[in-house]
């Protein structure tokens, strides 16, 4: 059984918010738009986003790491908001593992995000009809749109490839193969809702230069100090106080 | 409602448009969907040579700029009566407004063409805007890289004859180090973005020195906190450590840069510093003649540089057979690194001596063990074959954050020669050329030199900008005065390559070096984020004199957005959006070469302009034909373009030269490039071709540019450059000593004014040297101990949308922020209304705590801040009550004169603004203060042809719905 979807780097994703947008540009005019924005050009603007970014530091001077994390919803594997929806608007696509809301059947009572741990959900206020990421389902099937970019806006967008885009459950894809050797992680474990999307984690490389590193015999400036053989020396040696 | 595959093509009819991203000065290729004429996606086009298919926050909200209610749509006159800045106007036709402007600027030019002064803001357009100057005929024009980063282009292209910028960058295909000091994501930043993944990807060490650990330093491997503008320090260090390790790369030294030549050392003569030659030169121009004198090892005497079978001595002290006292170069910089310990550096930097001879270590060793061996032939300038190209894969890359200090332009020499001495400089995996560059040191484009340069309806004499190599190339006045209103070429800022945008209300309105009619100014914004002191030019912008005339009488502004510049205009012209123009990112300017050979791009419109927006290129293009300036007009005094396209098609820089504003799809046919007649179709063979034209050249030409036969021939063959000689590394600048030379009276040439003599003779010191900050050597730093310096945000790097519907909910405000230590020093908590303040000013805003600043510096997100109204923002939006501008607090002038006249806060060779100098010390606000930023400015509203409906809610649906769109 396919189970799509992002694995995303943290240890190349600078936090550009490419994907913030591009998902909102592709989203807003796309199948699960509109996304709106309050007060756009007022004070407090708010508007709906499938996918932020988020940023905290951790530890502390000199020590600070600043990281980047781009969240959207993680299509789950055992999805806390599909089963409290009391309408049947919250289904995950048996083919293909994407968590969707059908804003046809959804009447807003919230039950959805209350139930999921990770914050994806967002209510759009204005259609009253809960919103998130839907892994690009118009992009990704769209056969207009040429192979090699029928992956979610986000993905395409990112300058860094931060986000991979695949089938989790085949063991040989991109998205398998990194999670396997580079120790992705799912969000919250402990709360059983297997979440398809992962995280690869920050490496960290280090050089270590040894003392002797530093020594060599064609170190450049012994060209510059004579150390050829020299005239006599003056003072007193052996030769002049000693016959054997 | 299901989800379908093709849900997507039952709205409205859809179309695809290739064009280039101006959300910022990166400029990617990218791919337009349009739905029913709107726009419904921009994404990046994966054909393009630049992005490779990514975007970035900016360029994927293009939509909302061009859908922005600060959209202004026809040109408007300052109403009778009102002030500037009440931002009263009222709108005008176009043939008003060009007949107001064609009456003005005629008779400027029929008497003194100086007194129009053409300042722009993002230079992308400079081919056209400095051409249409020169034409006018007068030397006051420059665009903003003189407030931006000029510091880096100057310091580093009189180095090494390129630079950072849109002129070079870091390999880090092939690096194993990168090394990024200060902030530096500004430019190139999709592509940088790319490498830097791949580059970690691949397992190589990513060091960050940068005083704050965010934007692309959040991802590095090790993250150094320095101090702010004292990276000199540092770098000066680091490179001391090397050579008294030996890790510096020998061959590449005496080879390829000045290095081992020979360096009168005879105090008494008026050589002194000067290398010492054989002979004159047949020709002189603006190349390096091959007649300096290395020391050979063999003969234990001097013989001419690159003599066949000579081993040069590096370090050294001798005495010519004439007796002359000479030094090598090398040795002269080893001396002057004597005292640049890493112990001394600590003092000055924050950063422990250990750390700073481990980095020593760690880049030195890298370049030596991991060394990359490119199995390429090639020849070199002197004629020498090499079965391969060697590399020592350690790049680095920095930008503002050194070059925006006043001690900026040493700083990037220390820099420059710290990567010669790594023997980095065009190699794989160390700093590559980008064409045009590399260019003779310094090119050859020279400023007028004489006053009499700029005549009555006559185009100026020389270039308005360039590069001088001697006192002589200063653009100045018998009396040594300067010639252009922002002193730029002369003694106070002599190699000021990119003019003082900063200075020109400033010194216009006081009259000194004298009064101008008419400032026109292209995207730029003058009155707020863009000068050093906001409120002092806005209050100059509106002074009189007594008779009630302004003091700068004339004032257009041109831009695709309302501003608190276009506020202060007395004509304003409505720009088109990068989506409405035509464009090109041309070779004569900033073209978007690639390391493996020159690249050009175009735009092409993908809407229509709104309302009666006009390209600021056809403005130019109309004006230039009605005042018949020769380049735009036939023999007959005719209109020579049609408009912009026909322009850039059948323009030549000469007529017959084959060279234009693009290089790709020349020749009648469209079978040429670099250089071919002109070819009626070029537009056409763009737009098939990614709109991107991208010559890659044979390998062998690839590397070592300066010095490389094989690519300095075929770069002459194409007229790229004039001279097919060597560009040897500038380790020792004679051309710094020339006019330290003058202005110790040593020579003949022109001498600085009496009251300059020390500056100029301080300031250009042919070897790199530390001093601190001129500012902060002029401030009482027990009161004002703190730096405090702006970064931008990544979804606002180099853009200018911050009023963007999206983007600004990612920023809608700015934070100071701050170490916690400071926070409880002196009582405040995170999130807490603070001040900060410096000698010059003092700004309320909101601090955040952060462990990621070093603690005796404080930092904000620049430009996010705005008057309260402008950007077709509501009076009320967080941009101006919690966001501030940290310009207030920052001096165009330094407290001391010279000889009673004002100085710039500015670098003292180049004339960079030093924006990251000031210090400040901050305290918490009473609580009975208002919570709001101060200080305020009287809102203003929309302008006529704005959108003034503002929608409380945006559902953004492209072609369908449009009823409910902004862009109704
Ligand atoms: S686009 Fe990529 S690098 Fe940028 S924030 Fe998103 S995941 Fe990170
Ligand atoms: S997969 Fe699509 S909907 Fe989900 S975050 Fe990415 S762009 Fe947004
Ligand atoms: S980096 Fe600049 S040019 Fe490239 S997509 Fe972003 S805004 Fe556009």
């Amino acid at each position: 059984m396919t189970q799509l979807a992002l694995v995303i780097d943290l240890n190349v994703c600078v936090g550009c918010h490419a994907c913030v947008t591009s998902c909102k540009e592709w989203n807003t005019s796309g199948i699960a738009g509109y996304l709106s924005d309050d007060n756009p050009y007022g004070a407090e603007p708010t508007g709906t986003f499938f996918n932020r970014v988020q940023t905290f530091e951790v530890g502390q001077y000199p020590d600070t790491q600043t990281v980047h994390f781009p969240k959207s919803c993680l299509h789950c594997e055992e999805p806390p908001c599909v089963p409290v929806c009391p309408t049947g608007a919250s289904y995950k696509r048996p083919e293909d593992g994407i968590v969707l809301v059908d804003y046809d059947k959804c009447i807003g009572c919230k039950y959805c995000s209350w139930a999921c741990p990770y914050g994806a959900r967002e209510l759009d206020e204005h259609q009253k009809v809960m919103k998130k990421c839907t892994l690009c389902v118009d992009r990704i099937y769209d056969e207009s749109i040429p192979k090699t970019e029928r992956k979610p806006a986000c993905v395409n967008a990112c300058p860094t490839s931060a986000r991979l885009f695949g089938d989790v459950h085949d063991s040989e894809s991109e998205v398998s193969r990194a999670i396997r050797e580079q120790g992705g992680y799912a969000l919250m474990p402990e709360w059983g809702t297997k979440p398809a999307n992962h995280y690869l984690p920050r490496r960290r490389i280090e050089v270590t230069i040894h003392d002797d590193e530093l020594v060599r015999v064609d170190n450049p400036l012994k060209k510059e100090i004579d150390v050829g053989p020299s005239g006599p020396v003056r003072e007193q040696t052996l030769d002049d106080i000693t016959s054997w | 409602m299901e989800y379908t595959a093709d849900s997507e093509r039952a709205c409205g009819p859809k179309e695809i448009r290739n064009t280039t991203c101006y959300m910022c000065a990166c400029r990617c290729g990218i791919r337009v969907h349009l739905r029913d004429g709107q726009v419904r996606y921009i994404e990046g086009n994966p054909d393009h040579p630049l992005n490779k298919g990514v975007i970035c926050a900016k360029g994927a909200s293009g939509i909302m700029k061009q859908y922005s209610p600060a959209r202004l749509t026809e040109p408007l006159r300052r109403k009778p009566g009102s002030n500037r800045g009440d931002n009263e106007f009222e709108p005008i036709s176009w043939s008003e407004a060009f007949s107001m402007l064609e009456d003005r600027l005629r008779s400027i030019r029929e008497t003194d063409p100086k007194k129009f002064a053409l300042f722009t803001g993002r230079d992308q357009m400079q081919a056209l805007t400095g051409l249409f100057a020169k034409q006018f005929g007068t030397p006051n024009y420059a665009a903003h890289g003189g407030f931006c980063s000029v510091n880096m282009a100057a310091g580093m292209i009189y180095t090494i004859g390129g630079s950072f910028w849109e002129f070079g960058g870091p390999d880090l295909d092939r690096a194993r180090l990168f090394v990024m000091i200060g902030t530096a994501e500004d430019h190139h930043s999709n592509p940088l973005k790319i490498a830097l993944a791949k580059f970690k990807r691949s397992g190589g060490k990513f060091i960050s020195i940068n005083p704050v650990r965010t934007g692309y330093s959040a991802i590095a491997d090790e993250w150094v906190p320095i101090r702010p503008g004292t990276d000199g320090a540092l770098l000066l260090a680091i490179t001391r450590e090397l050579i008294d390790q030996g890790l510096f790369d020998r061959e590449f030294l005496i080879r390829y840069t000045n290095s081992a030549q020979l360096v009168n050392n005879d105090p008494d003569s008026s050589e002194y510093g000067m290398f010492v030659r054989t002979e004159v030169p047949e020709e002189e121009g603006c190349f390096d003649p091959q007649n300096k004198l290395w020391w050979d090892r063999h003969r234990n005497s001097e013989v001419l540089t690159h003599s066949e079978g000579a081993d040069p001595r590096l370090l050294g002290e001798y005495r010519l057979g004439d007796g002359t006292p000479v030094k090598t170069a090398f040795q002269l910089l080893t001396d002057r690194l004597t005292d640049y310990t890493p112990e001394w550096a600590h003092g000055i930097t924050g950063i422990p001596a250990d750390r700073i001879r481990r980095l020593a270590h760690e880049m030195g060793v890298t370049a030596r063990d991991q060394k990359i061996e490119l199995p390429i032939a090639w020849t070199d300038v002197w004629g020498k074959d090499h079965d391969h190209v060697t590399g020592n894969p350690v790049a680095f890359h920095a930008m503002r954050g050194l070059a925006a200090h006043s001690n900026g332009f040493q700083t990037i020499r220390s820099l420059s020669i710290l990567m010669t001495v790594l023997g980095t400089i065009d190699r794989p995996g160390g700093f590559r050329h980008k064409a045009p560059f590399p260019r003779p040191i310094p090119p050859c484009a020279k400023p007028p030199r004489v006053p009499e340069a700029v005549r009555p309806n006559r185009p100026l004499e020389g270039m308005a900008l360039g590069w001088p190599a001697e006192p002589d190339d200063l653009f100045v006045d018998e009396a040594g005065e300067p010639v252009r209103i922002d002193r730029a070429f002369s003694w106070v800022y002599p190699l000021a390559v990119h003019g003082l945008m900063h200075n020109v209300i400033t010194n216009a309105w006081r009259g000194d070096p004298y009064r101008i009619d008419t400032l026109m100014i292209f995207m730029a914004n003058l009155a707020w984020n863009s000068s050093m002191s906001p409120e002092k030019v806005r209050d100059m912008l509106n002074d009189r004199d007594a008779d009630g005339e302004y003091k700068i009488p004339f004032l257009v502004v041109c831009d695709a957005f309302q501003s608190e510049m276009v506020a202060f205009a007395d004509l304003v012209l409505p720009d088109t959006t990068y989506l409405e123009r035509h464009d090109v990112m041309s070779m004569l300017d900033r073209p978007i070469s690639e390391f493996d050979g020159p690249c050009d791009s175009v735009r092409i419109p993908v809407v229509p302009p709104k309302g009666q927006c006009k390209p600021f290129q056809e403005v130019l293009i109309e004006l230039a034909s009605r005042l018949r300036l020769p380049a735009f007009v036939d023999k007959q005094g005719e209109r020579k373009f049609r408009d912009y396209p026909d322009f850039i098609i059948n323009y030549e820089t000469e007529p017959g030269s084959g060279i234009g504003f693009l290089s790709g799809w020349r020749g009648k046919g469209g079978e040429k490039f670099m250089q071919g007649e002109p070819n009626p179709n070029q537009w056409e063979m763009y737009e098939k071709n990614n709109c991107v034209f991208h010559y890659e050249l044979p390998r062998s030409f690839q590397y070592m540019r300066n010095f490389n036969r094989g690519y300095l021939d075929w770069a002459q063959r194409h007229r790229l450059i004039r001279y097919a000689e060597p560009i040897l590394i500038h380790v020792y600048s004679e051309v710094l000593q020339q006019f330290r030379l003058a202005a110790q009276g040593k020579t003949q040439t022109r001498q600085p004014p009496d009251h300059l003599r020390q500056r100029v003779e301080q300031y250009f010191d042919p070897l790199p040297f530390y001093y601190e900050p001129l500012e902060a050597q002029q401030t009482d730093k027990q009161r004002y101990p703190l730096s405090a310096i702006t970064q931008r945000p990544m979804a606002m790097y180099h853009s200018w949308d911050s009023q963007n519907a999206w983007l600004r909910q990612i920023h809608s405000h700015n934070y100071l922020y701050v170490s916690p230590q400071l926070g409880h020093k002196h009582g405040f908590a995170d999130g807490d209304w603070i001040w900060v303040e410096s000698p010059w000013g003092k700004v309320r805003c909101m601090c955040r705590f952060s462990e990621a600043v070093e603690p005796n510096t404080v930092w904000t997100w620049n430009a996010i801040g705005k008057a309260a109204g402008a950007w077709g923002l509501d009076a009320d939006a967080d941009e101006s009550r919690k966001g501030f501008l940290l310009n207030h607090l920052i001096t165009e002038e330094l407290p001391s004169k010279i000889d009673d006249r004002p100085i710039s806060n500015s670098d003292p060779v180049t004339g960079q603004a030093g924006w990251y100098d000031v210090r400040v010390r901050v305290y918490k606000a009473e609580q009975t203060e208002q919570a709001e930023t101060s200080p305020q400015f009287t809102a203003i509203g929309a302008v006529a042809g704005q959108d003034a409906r503002r929608s409380r809610v945006l559902k953004y649906v492209a072609g369908i719905m449009r009823d409910k769109t902004v862009a109704s």
